[in-house]
């Protein structure tokens, strides 16, 4: 395997891990399901490919552009599906995900169904680049997580009712939840645009919106360490698979399921990676070892 | 002056009356019960105050304020807040986070400086944690604050519940059978807890609960409804002795049967 390759497969894992995180802070802290975010994605790819080709705005800028109107589109659609209870606004989700695809795909400005090819490549999505996002983006997640506004959004999950009775707006921190997540979701595109070198709409179906939304149950809902391990891991793990090609998704779709039965929960099951739990788990390790040692060593002498 | 007023409230759902033309007022201070058989319609005017059921006919006050047509978060702004009889808490966090998120109203930093984690987010946070304290320590909970609130015992989880409403620092708080599920010792300390409560907030507290030992020591003043029509209206004494309510809980006497 060369460096390349796998630097490749990392930055495509980084793209995803941005759009996972947003949809972390939606699904697994404020409860809700979305099965469209793949158009939020597809509009931060048009957006910011399309400033970078047609006007020559750097890409830094760019992105934020792509991800702001992402944002911009994600108020809209929350304030008219927000309101609507339990799964009605997951369906809601899918069906704007597949609108925003068709949309792309008849525009003609876009380029159609061809979509838009000879994006500039060079020096935009590159590993260093990614990597410092992503760090930036988990830094700005967790702050939230760990501020009143995440405890809102956590206490939504938990329970709308008594959330409201303790006087939270619900319907504002559903908002709020979305639209970063779909700012999130708006820069992993025009990132994915960049590395690719063309976009097309058929990249973002209902499938790409599944898999991200899949990612973050199997990384665990309410974790964010959970989605980043989650995140690479299925992103490494069809790419491993590449030899036995027919059976690719097979194997994947296996690995997930025995996720989802021996781990409901998911990988982290809303625990944080962190150095404290580590340190706490070797020594329950090591204690466990002893007392089995000690055991051996009594049942020898007896 | 009246905390509370409730005037002719009605609400049916659908051809099923199940608040009849109900008005009393609570006056600042009080504790005031709520009792009835099953069904009386007890919950359901704790859920047409805190306006998560919207009101047939007639009118809520609250400190001479309207509450119709007010969503249920800007009613617990107001300073109306309540527990529920099936306990409603954040299941999966612990009895700590359970308050700490509830305390949320005493801190306003924006989303932008929890990001930036600077000017009064700090300052905050620490006031919120401290607050937290306060009120786990005032309710006995100190010692359970790590555990997952859906693993504390009932007794305790109905407390908690207590605990997450203080939190708002209400004006007026609805406790729905705050003693369910408690045992006579249990219930006698509920009792005493909330007198104490309400002397420390200067709260007015309006309860819903059908253990008689309890609302017979703690309450001010009784109000009975039967199948949402209201029975009665008064002292604790006065309630014992009414005829009406001895009627709607045990029945007629059947003079029948004691012919044969």
């Amino acid at each position: 395997m060369s460096w390349d390759y796998v630097s490749g497969i990392l930055i495509l894992s980084g793209i995803n891990l941005m759009t996972v995180l947003g949809l972390s802070l939606l699904t697994g802290f404020t409860g809700l399901f979305s099965f469209g975010h793949a158009g939020f994605m597809a509009i931060g790819a048009y957006m910011a490919s399309s400033m970078t080709m047609k006007y020559g705005i750097p890409f830094f800028i760019a992105l934020l552009i792509g991800g702001v109107s992402a944002m911009l589109v994600s108020l809209v659609i929350g304030k008219l599906t927000l309101n609507l209870k339990g799964d009605y606004f997951c369906i809601a989700t899918l069906g704007f995900g597949e609108a925003t695809r068709l949309i792309l795909d008849n525009v003609q400005y876009f380029g159609g169904a061809r979509g838009l090819s000879s994006i500039p490549t060079q020096g935009t999505t590159t590993l260093f680049n990614v990597i410092i996002i992503n760090i930036v983006a988990v830094f700005v997640l967790v702050s939230i997580i760990r501020s009143r506004h995440g405890r809102n959004m956590v206490a939504i999950r938990e329970e709308e009712l008594a959330a409201q009775t303790i006087g939270i707006d619900v319907f504002k921190y559903k908002m709020m939840a979305l639209a970063i997540s779909a700012l999130y979701a708006g820069i992993s595109g025009g990132l994915l645009a960049h590395y690719l070198g063309y976009i097309q709409p058929i990249m973002f179906k209902m499938v790409k919106s599944t898999e991200l939304t899949i990612i973050v149950i199997f990384g665990g809902l309410g974790s964010v360490s959970g989605s980043v391990i989650g995140t690479i891991l299925l992103t490494f793990l069809p790419e491993i698979l590449r030899s036995f090609y027919n059976w690719r998704l097979v194997i994947y779709g296996a690995a997930v399921i025995l996720i989802m039965i021996t781990r409901p929960q998911g990988l982290m099951g809303g625990k944080e990676f962190s150095i404290k739990s580590i340190i706490k788990s070797a020594k329950k390790f090591i204690n466990f070892v002893r007392q089995r040692i000690g055991n051996k060593k009594e049942e020898v002498k007896s | 002056m009246n905390v509370l007023s409730l005037n002719n409230v009605t609400k049916r759902f659908g051809g099923l009356t199940a608040v009849d033309n109900v008005s009393f007022h609570i006056e600042q201070g009080e504790i005031f019960g709520l009792i009835g058989p099953n069904g009386a319609g007890k919950t359901t005017i704790f859920n047409l105050i805190t306006a998560i059921y919207s009101i047939t006919e007639g009118e809520i006050y609250f400190n001479d304020k309207k509450l119709q047509r007010k969503k249920p978060y800007e009613i617990a702004n107001m300073g109306v807040t309540r527990t529920f009889q099936n306990i409603r808490l954040f299941k999966k966090l612990t009895a700590y986070e359970n308050v700490l998120t509830a305390c949320h109203k005493s801190a306003d930093y924006n989303i932008f400086s929890s990001i930036m984690r600077i000017g009064k987010f700090k300052l905050q946070e620490r006031y919120l944690k401290n607050k937290t304290d306060g009120l786990l320590k005032l309710m006995g909970l100190w010692d359970y604050k790590d555990i997952v609130a859906s693993n504390l015992p009932y007794g305790l989880q109905r407390k908690l519940e207590i605990a997450r409403a203080l939190a708002l620092d209400p004006k007026l708080l609805l406790l729905d059978e705050p003693a369910a599920g408690m045992n006579p010792e249990e219930t006698i300390q509920l009792m005493e807890l909330i007198k104490e409560i309400r002397n420390k907030f200067d709260l007015t507290v309006l309860i819903i609960e059908h253990h008689m030992d309890l609302i017979m020591g703690v309450c001010d003043r009784i109000f009975v409804l039967n199948f949402g029509i209201p029975l009665a209206l008064g002292t604790p004494k006065e309630i014992q002795e009414n005829k009406k309510v001895i009627e709607a809980y045990l029945g007629k006497e059947e003079k029948t049967y004691a012919e044969d």
